[in-house]
């Protein structure tokens, strides 16, 4: 019935993604204002330890109950009980390499295995020098219980799991990228 | 069960997207493309199982497109220089199933070559009519339409005389984070591209020419515009065993 394709393949954004990706909304994965958002930043670093001046974190993540408004999601989808909650947010990095998104912490999720994953984002980043996305996620350091028992965590190399934890900050949390070398984040294959 | 009726007892059954093949796309380390080389991961990829963030995702777009966003000749108050063209296709997931109503997002140089970006500042002229952005939804069948200018190739300092084959920047999301992509159309028969290692960064030739836009006869408007036709496939998705009993081949 259905062909078999291959798929596209990807390419670097290259170094001009600012004039077309960036939305004027873009970081506001809730909008400003919203009970209980805080802003996750962070700075990324290559392989030298050079801020990356010119790459773009996308977010993507449950809403507080743990839920998506996704029809995909098989227990039904469902619009946030938070009022204008995207899940998704779009940021490009500063003259320093800094991203920042304001979000709520997402809920915790089942697993088809009959786990329950921790609260966390998956996050996309793309940049001159990436021929593909990288993709990996930020948990939460006051949620040990929860990460201790999620599987994608212990499926890490424990030397590596702190590069996937967020640390707290005045206004939320930071969470640093670093693309190679020592203290390399952890990237996954999805 | 919970508060809307869901019932947590039921075992959750999950969408599976296919993994794509290992060529399909460049590896990270593609030393011709000499940034990758302080920005590939020294560490290997840990397999991530997709789990519920990861087959779903942003279901953007409505509310997103102004009125000119698919028509890049239309944004100023006049028309730009250079070719017109017109840029369509299909946007289809690894099975040939339509993706319906998702946003595609594009960037481009001007006819000269150059980026109306503040970094880009080679000695080619800017065009106070074009700014090089394009938005646009996919209809139900997946099809999308742009409506552009030639772009032009540009150089780089990557290696010795080295010039972009002329190419648009695309970037869509299908319906799940895992079918996240953002890739460039080029054109056919450019003559850069023997030289360009971000797309002889994809080593697998049937690859490489799904990246290159076909010149679409049929669709060219006379007198007015040449049309190339650029397919976009995202990944498809396993089969279930319930899909399997309607597919009778
Ligand atoms: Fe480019």
């Amino acid at each position: 019935m259905s062909e078999r394709l291959g798929v596209t393949p990807a390419q670097t954004v290259g170094p001009y993604l600012h004039i077309g990706l960036p939305w004027p909304d873009g970081p506001y994965a809730v909008p400003e204002g919203t009970p209980g958002a805080c802003w996750i930043r962070g700075q990324i670093v290559d392989g030298t330890g050079a801020p990356v001046v010119d790459a773009l974190v996308e977010s993507w993540q449950a809403d507080p109950d743990g839920r998506f408004d996704h029809p995909d999601d098989p227990r039904g989808a469902r619009p946030s009980t938070v009022p204008g909650f995207r899940g998704f947010a779009r940021t490009e990095t500063d003259g320093q390499g800094w991203y920042g998104l304001l979000t709520v912490k997402p809920g915790p999720l089942p697993t088809p295995e009959g786990e329950t994953e921790a609260p966390h984002l998956t996050l996309s980043v793309f940049a001159r020098g990436l021929l593909h996305r990288l993709v990996t996620r930020v948990y939460f350091p006051d949620e040990a219980t929860a990460n201790a028992a999620d599987p994608v965590l212990r499926g890490v190399d424990p030397d590596r799991r702190d590069t996937l934890l967020a640390s707290p900050a005045p206004d939320g949390y930071r969470f640093d990228i670093r693309l190679q070398g020592e203290h390399e984040t952890v990237f996954f294959a999805v | 069960m919970t508060r809307d009726g869901y019932d947590t007892t039921h075992p959750l059954t999950l969408p599976s997207y296919r993994r794509d093949d290992v060529d399909a796309h460049p590896p990270l380390l593609s030393p011709g493309y000499k940034s990758t080389v302080i920005r590939a991961p020294h560490q290997p990829l840990v397999y991530l199982p997709q789990r519920l963030t990861e087959v779903t995702g942003p279901l953007l777009g409505e509310g997103r497109l102004g009125e000119f966003d698919h028509d890049l000749t239309r944004q100023h108050d006049g028309e730009p220089q250079g070719q017109r063209i017109i840029v369509h296709g299909r946007v289809l997931d690894g099975d040939g199933r339509a993706v319906p109503h998702t946003l595609v997002e594009i960037w481009q140089a001007n006819a000269a070559g150059r980026y109306r970006h503040i970094l880009d500042n080679w000695p080619a002229p800017l065009d106070p009519h074009f700014t090089g952005v394009g938005r646009t939804l996919t209809d139900e069948r997946g099809r999308y339409e742009f409506i552009t200018v030639q772009p032009g190739a540009y150089p780089w300092r990557n290696h010795d005389n080295a010039w972009r084959p002329a190419h648009i920047h695309f970037s869509l999301f299908g319906r799940a984070f895992t079918q996240r992509l953002v890739t460039q159309m080029y054109f056919p028969g450019d003559p850069l591209f023997f030289q360009d290692p971000v797309l002889n960064s994809v080593r697998d030739e049937q690859a490489r020419q799904r990246l290159i836009a076909r010149y679409d006869h049929a669709t060219t408007r006379p007198e007015w515009a040449l049309a190339y036709e650029f397919d976009i496939v995202l990944r498809g998705r396993d089969e279930t065993p319930f899909e399997d009993e309607d597919d009778d081949e």
